[in-house]
């Protein structure tokens, strides 16, 4: 299929075109581009782009399947494009809802003003299993909980974005998102040039300088910051050695940190060194065995007391994951609203709790038409999107509904955008989402132009999860529309 | 009361341990009911160890040990003049609102046989909170018999009533557990139970459990001696369970096998401080 026969598909949002036929702005010169390029030529530089991500090494492990554990995610030629007012839009609600989501930790580790004003329900908070009792009292330094934050979001139109899933506890995908960079000025410098594209290559210095940011004023004017990984084994290790690499950073295990007078020092070929801010990649149960999970390894022994004590900082601090709960997320717009006063400028979308009675019936009545998430699941995995879903496997979900229904919410199936992709039937419309990072340190938010652009490569599939067999684009915020 | 308290904790490894970092939640702060005199915790002969405050409000000092050591002794040395309030707790900074407490955790994961201990008692919550509370103790009481060695520090409260034996930290897993299912917010104490005369010694680390009662606040319930702490009893600190309030929890890197000794005298004082009982008891809280 070429890009002159290149059609929407009805009822979404296309990226690319106005109408049927005539394209937008943004898109313009990427569809001549198209339109000018042989379809071999193109599908060359495709599997250039895949050689060049083996090369590099950038691969994905991906859980609860045979075969090869190490794979590429596939690479879409085609950058997804947002213009500088829609950027701007996204960017300021990005901003607003970060904001809120962190007063929201901040608050019911302290204060608990929300619970008490009866805004969200105590239980709700307070007895959710990503609530961290542990870290109860706890306020990091700067005031800063969740100093990455990666925020998904769809387009439904033309100013219409809803907010899917916040990630406030270890997010992944920003070494994506900066390797499709570096493909795209590698493969297609002319189209780069051609457009004024907003740089990302700047995001190590950025998370650098918020970690920098949040030391204990013990670090002096030049702390030292490390990248705590699990290990090689881990589905993320490739970016957490990336991230190291371009932060200038030690990259360590926890067996390379040791706890003394509350204090964490590096072991090092010249002895210990104190480490001052931990950008940590484990999860929050595995970071110390005195305080959480008695038997991980992946920690280290006496590390909550070191940031209690306040002389170490970790990023994001623990017991972030209460706020992106999806049985919290649901009251996101209210936080914002008590927090900043403000009204929301991202949309949440609709969500039923499938532990209320009423809301569960519903679900059970139009499972056809609902997407079922499990309430702590990710990744893409056991949710049922109703509209794909056979009898059978709608039959089958209703059964796990019914027996644990305070494991499910369920959300009205979006009309997810669409983008041109290169598939081997040419080009041809695919649904995408947007996960942009969102810094946070004690001077502010940040947010590097764009994300990380994912595509669901099956042909009407929802789905965009790279575990699902999704695939990722370059995201091209522009500076100037082309003329 | 006054009351004096003198304990130890000795650690020996057959080859020496080459990392050891243990968090001591061994301190005791003011409440109505316990005003402290004197109160030293050393580790390995240094009483300045750092110190930082839990998410529960307890005082937590952290013992760090880098280099190759045979042995580690914590010692616990203070005087504490102490009230009967009836089990009322008053004068603590509350960190955490009451309902934070209804949380279950691993240890005391409810099991059929705890529903049906609490489940007799649900009418008697809504009549008289207090009552319903010293029923359940005493059906907890009733339930499991005190026995040393047949539970552990890892013994889940569903565990320890499915045995019918246990100690006091056992007895609180189920009254907590319990209470919870009854509506109550309930948590883990530990402290140190003291003789009833003056010189009379008892080798009593002690833990009991705390009910949240509307009106009245944390009241604490000793299912082991079916009472409500009165002034022999100390207050160290609390949590979800024992993990959240464990007096010592550490780890080790290298040593081989570990002996374990423990002695606590926690006595009533007269004129003057009467010597001390040695006796060797395992690490858990223990009780008469």
């Amino acid at each position: 299929m070429e890009v002159n026969s290149y059609r929407p598909v009805d009822h979404c949002f296309d990226e690319m075109m106005r109408t049927r036929t005539a394209p937008r702005a943004a898109y313009q010169k990427v569809r001549e581009w198209l339109a000018a390029a042989d379809p071999a030529s193109l599908d060359l530089r495709r599997r250039e782009a895949e050689i060049l991500f083996m090369r590099i090494g950038v691969t994905f492990a991906v859980y609860g399947e045979g075969g090869d554990p190490e794979r590429i995610i596939p690479f879409d030629i085609i950058p997804r494009v947002i213009n500088g007012r829609e950027w701007d839009l996204i960017a300021r609600g990005l901003e607003q809802r970060v904001r809120a989501l962190n007063q929201f930790l901040v608050d019911v580790y302290s204060k608990c003003e929300i619970l008490h004003a009866g805004v969200i329900d105590t239980d709700l908070v307070l007895r959710n299993p990503a609530f961290l009792p542990e870290m109860n009292g706890f306020t990091p330094a700067g005031g800063v909980f969740t100093h990455v934050a990666g925020i998904d979001m769809v387009r439904v139109g033309e100013d219409e974005f809803y907010v899917l899933e916040d990630n406030a506890r270890t997010p992944s995908g920003v070494s994506y998102m900066l390797e499709d960079r570096e493909i795209m000025m590698r493969l297609f410098p002319d189209l780069m040039a051609a457009h004024k594209v907003a740089p990302v290559e700047h995001y190590p210095t950025e998370l650098l300088t918020t970690l920098k940011s949040v030391a204990p004023s013990s670090g002096g004017a030049d702390p030292t910051v490390v990248v705590l990984t699990p290990g090689m084994y881990n589905s993320a290790y490739y970016e957490h050695t990336y991230l190291a690499d371009r932060m200038g950073v030690e990259l360590v295990e926890g067996q390379d940190l040791f706890v003394d007078e509350n204090r964490v020092y590096m072991r090092t070929t010249r002895g210990p060194q104190q480490v001052d801010v931990i950008y940590r990649r484990i999860d929050d149960d595995f970071l110390d065995p005195l305080t959480f999970n008695p038997n991980s390894t992946l920690g280290v022994a006496g590390l909550i007391g070191a940031v209690r004590a306040g002389h170490v900082t970790l990023a994001n601090a623990p017991g972030a994951g209460v706020c992106d709960d999806k049985s919290v997320y649901i009251h996101v717009p209210e936080m914002i609203e008590f927090y900043l006063g403000e009204k929301p400028i991202l949309k949440n979308v609709p969500t039923y709790r499938c532990g209320r009675e009423a809301d569960r019936a519903y679900v059970l009545d139009h499972l056809d038409e609902l997407v079922v998430k499990e309430v702590r699941g990710s990744g893409g995995y056991g949710m049922l999107v109703g509209p794909h879903a056979t009898k059978a496997e709608q039959a089958a979900f209703a059964e796990r509904i019914k027996a644990d229904p305070d494991e499910y919410i369920a959300q009205p199936t979006l009309a997810l955008s669409t983008s041109p992709t290169f598939v081997d039937q040419g080009i041809a419309p695919r649904h995408i989402d947007l996960r942009p990072f969102v810094l946070m340190g004690a001077k502010g938010v940040s947010i590097v132009p764009g994300g990380l652009t994912r595509v669901a490569l099956r042909e009407g599939s929802l789905v965009v999860n790279s575990s699902q067999g999704g695939g990722t684009k370059d995201t091209w915020v522009l500076l100037e529309e082309p003329c | 009361m006054d009351i004096s308290i003198h304990h130890t904790t000795r650690y020996s490894y057959a080859t020496p341990a080459t990392h050891t970092v243990q968090h001591l939640r061994l301190t005791a702060r003011d409440n109505a009911g316990q005003r402290i005199a004197r109160w030293r915790v050393i580790g390995n002969g240094r009483d300045d160890l750092p110190v930082h405050t839990d998410a529960f409000g307890n005082i937590v000092r952290t013992l760090t040990m880098s280099d190759p050591h045979h042995e580690l002794v914590v010692e616990v040395v203070g005087e504490v003049r102490t009230e009967d309030h009836a089990g009322i707790l008053k004068g603590v900074d509350e960190t955490m609102p009451a309902a934070m407490f209804s949380r279950t955790t691993a240890l005391t994961a409810a099991d059929n046989a705890i529903r049906d201990l609490a489940t007799p008692i649900a009418p008697a919550v809504t009549k008289d909170a207090v009552d319903a509370a010293h029923q359940l103790m005493n059906r907890v009481r009733d339930a499991v018999a005190y026995v040393t060695g047949e539970t552990d520090s890892d013994t889940t409260a569903a565990a320890a009533l499915a045995a019918g034996a246990g100690v006091c930290q056992d007895h609180a897993h189920v009254m907590i557990t319990a209470a919870r299912l009854l509506g109550f917010p309930a948590r883990y104490v530990s402290g140190y139970l003291a003789g009833e005369e003056v010189g009379e010694i008892y080798e009593a680390s002690h833990a009991w459990a705390e009910l949240f009662i509307d009106g009245l606040g944390w009241v604490g319930f000793d299912a082991a001696n079916r009472v409500c702490p009165n002034e022999r009893y100390v207050r160290i600190g609390c949590g979800l369970d024992y993990r959240g309030a464990a007096p010592i929890i550490g780890i080790r890197r290298g040593a081989g096998a570990e002996s374990l000794t423990v002695e606590v005298a926690a006595m009533p004082m007269g004129e003057q401080n009467q010597s001390q009982d040695r006796r060797d008891l395992s690490e858990r809280p223990n009780s008469s």
